[in-house]
């Protein structure tokens, strides 16, 4: 049993047992048992994708209510910049600020403005001699789970700077720390506004970092109608927003890539296109790419599942937000150069963590897999998840293990029933037979 | 010691978007096997580069992956042009491919000699108007 504490969970009681999240969960992490839909805890990389495809609204992602904080002295919120596109009409990121002060939080730090020094500093971090090319972008938590899972040759191309949400906590704990002396740090609760659950469950099992500094999740969409109420009757609205085109444009795909001001990018989005990206990167055919920016939700973070809005109509409004603002606000000191504070990158090491082996001992797994190939050809091969596996070598993977049985499968329990009717059809007809033989 | 394992793959030569998508099969098994990440991305990548000079050059063709205790064995199989010179086509740089092909980025040239980098044995066996066949072996 894995350690790694998720986000994305099942109600069980809605749930009917349909295929749809079986057949799009991207590392066949789900199975259905028992008429409801069950996630293996190893395998699921908290992407969201069943909560998008669930027509049923049986997935939810578990973030923590704002209540829970209630006994901190300081509470601080860290929106993320696609919480800048869940509004209607919005025409200054200020009401968005203001309106958070007004819901009961100390202080506000735009994980935007963290966002901008993240790209001023990767811009720095590619210039330096003997990294490993193309570097991937280590921002959403799905990708750099999904390496650590299956690409083990990419970790070290991953940025190993601080993302966004990780930076912007430690600066506003400092920060926070700084303005109001009296406070220590047990006082100063971080809480992330999120787009989606993957930051959940970043915070729970950070990567790069021993422990986050950021204490909480809050889900945009909960933290939305709290905002929408009060943003109505703001009574002062001061200048608080401290972000530039780059920062904003960081809640989409392609964002973080055009603010490194190089070519050489590539920006893919949407969790199968990221596989595939990364396998292309893995076989080394993107080498001559400085920069690669992933993003497992389609759009970027605007299509999070944790939002309110449509990802293309928020990026819309994030184009109108940003049109009159400066590229960035957010750069290092310019004396410094190159440089890179090393309290801005990682700290701790990725763990290889496979969990595709069928067996730890290779003569074993051969074994296994033999016999897997064997099961797997007695079935039709037509992937219909109606056995609760998602193909048909999934569920040949499943009894050879030992989770499932054959009788699953519809279409070899359609032959047997034929077979059998022939049977008794041939039974049947001999006993009328002797009947009318008798009579 | 445990029976080989064996994988069997036709390589479609009409369908250049799908090129390549064996080798990802093949690295998806071969991680169920604990094969060291080494190990797998050689095989993964001599073949992915086998895969495309197929769809290439010889309009397809299969490829069977044969997992023993101590290597892996490639073998790749096509009825295409053949190869008239080997020696000239192992040059890094030499190649035949077509404009067409060059311009999607393909066709560098560096095919086979990233074949022979990846993998512990390489043997092409070839006749001209009837085929080709790579045989590699990465030891494990």
């Amino acid at each position: 049993m894995s350690n790694f504490k998720h986000s994305v969970s099942l109600i069980a009681e809605k749930c009917k047992g349909c295929t749809n999240c079986l057949k799009r969960c991207p590392t066949e992490a789900i199975r259905i048992r028992d008429g409801h839909s069950v996630i293996d805890e190893d395998r699921c990389i908290d992407c969201g994708q069943c909560i998008r495809v669930c027509p049923y609204q049986a997935k939810r992602a578990s973030s923590d209510r704002f209540e829970k904080f209630a006994d901190y002295k300081y509470k601080i919120a860290l929106p993320a910049p696609a919480l800048y596109g869940q509004f209607e009409r919005l025409e200054d990121i200020d009401y968005i600020i203001s309106g958070l002060y007004e819901c009961g939080f100390d202080e506000v730090v735009e994980v935007a403005r963290a966002a901008e020094l993240v790209s001023d500093y990767t811009r720095k971090y590619l210039l330096r001699e003997g990294i490993k090319k193309p570097v991937i972008s280590s921002a959403c938590p799905v990708v750099t789970r999904l390496i650590s899972m299956r690409f083990p040759f990419l970790s070290d191309h991953l940025l190993p700077i601080l993302p966004p949400i990780e930076l912007a906590a430690k600066l506003a704990r400092e920060e926070a720390l700084a303005l109001h002396p009296e406070l220590s740090d047990q006082d100063i609760c971080v809480l992330f506004i999120s787009p989606c659950p993957a930051k959940v469950s970043y915070v729970r099992n950070p990567i790069g970092v021993e422990r986050s500094a950021v204490d909480g999740v809050l889900s945009i969409s909960d933290v939305y109608f709290k905002l929408v109420s009060v943003m109505n009757h703001l009574d002062r609205l001061d200048h608080y927003a401290k972000t530039g085109i780059i920062g904003i444009s960081w809640a989409g795909s392609g964002g973080e890539a055009s603010a490194l001001l190089n070519d050489k990018y590539l920006a893919a989005d949407g969790i199968d296109d990221v596989i595939k990206v990364l396998e292309e990167i893995e076989n080394e055919n993107l080498s001559d790419l400085a920069f690669v920016e992933l993003n497992a939700c389609h759009g970027g973070c605007v299509g999070g599942t944790l939002n309110i809005e449509n990802p293309f109509i928020a990026k819309a409004r994030l184009t109108n937000l940003r049109r009159y603002l400066p590229v960035s606000m957010n750069t290092s000191p310019r004396e410094s150069g190159t440089f890179i504070p090393e309290e801005y990158f990682w700290n701790k090491p990725i763990d290889y963590t496979p969990v595709a082996r069928l067996s730890e001992d290779r003569g074993k797994a051969m074994e296994i897999m033999a016999r897997i190939q064997q099961v797997n050809d007695e079935f039709p091969q037509i992937d219909c998840g109606a056995c609760g596996s998602p193909t048909c070598r999934a569920l040949a993977e499943d009894i050879v293990l030992g989770n499932s049985t054959d009788s699953q499968c519809i279409f070899i329990l359609k032959e047997k029933y034929k077979e059998l009717k022939k049977e008794t059809e041939g039974v049947h007809d001999g006993s009328t037979t002797e009947d009318q033989a008798g009579s | 010691m445990a029976e080989a394992v064996r994988f069997h793959f036709d390589v479609d030569g009409d369908n250049f978007a799908s090129a390549g998508e064996a080798s990802v099969q093949v690295k998806k098994l071969l991680r169920q096997l604990a094969l060291s990440p080494e190990v797998i991305r050689k095989v993964s990548i001599a073949m992915y580069e086998g895969e495309i000079n197929m769809v290439i050059h010889a309009n397809g063709g299969t490829a069977d992956v044969t997992v023993e205790e101590d290597r892996i064995t490639i073998v790749l199989s096509d009825s295409g042009p053949g190869i008239a010179d080997i020696d000239q086509a192992m040059q890094a740089g030499y190649s035949t491919a077509p404009e067409n092909v060059r311009s999607l980025g393909f066709g560098a040239g560096m095919g086979l000699p990233n074949m022979k980098r990846n993998t512990d044995q390489m043997q092409i066996e070839s006749t001209v108007g009837v085929g080709t066949t790579v045989t590699m072996v990465v030891l494990i």
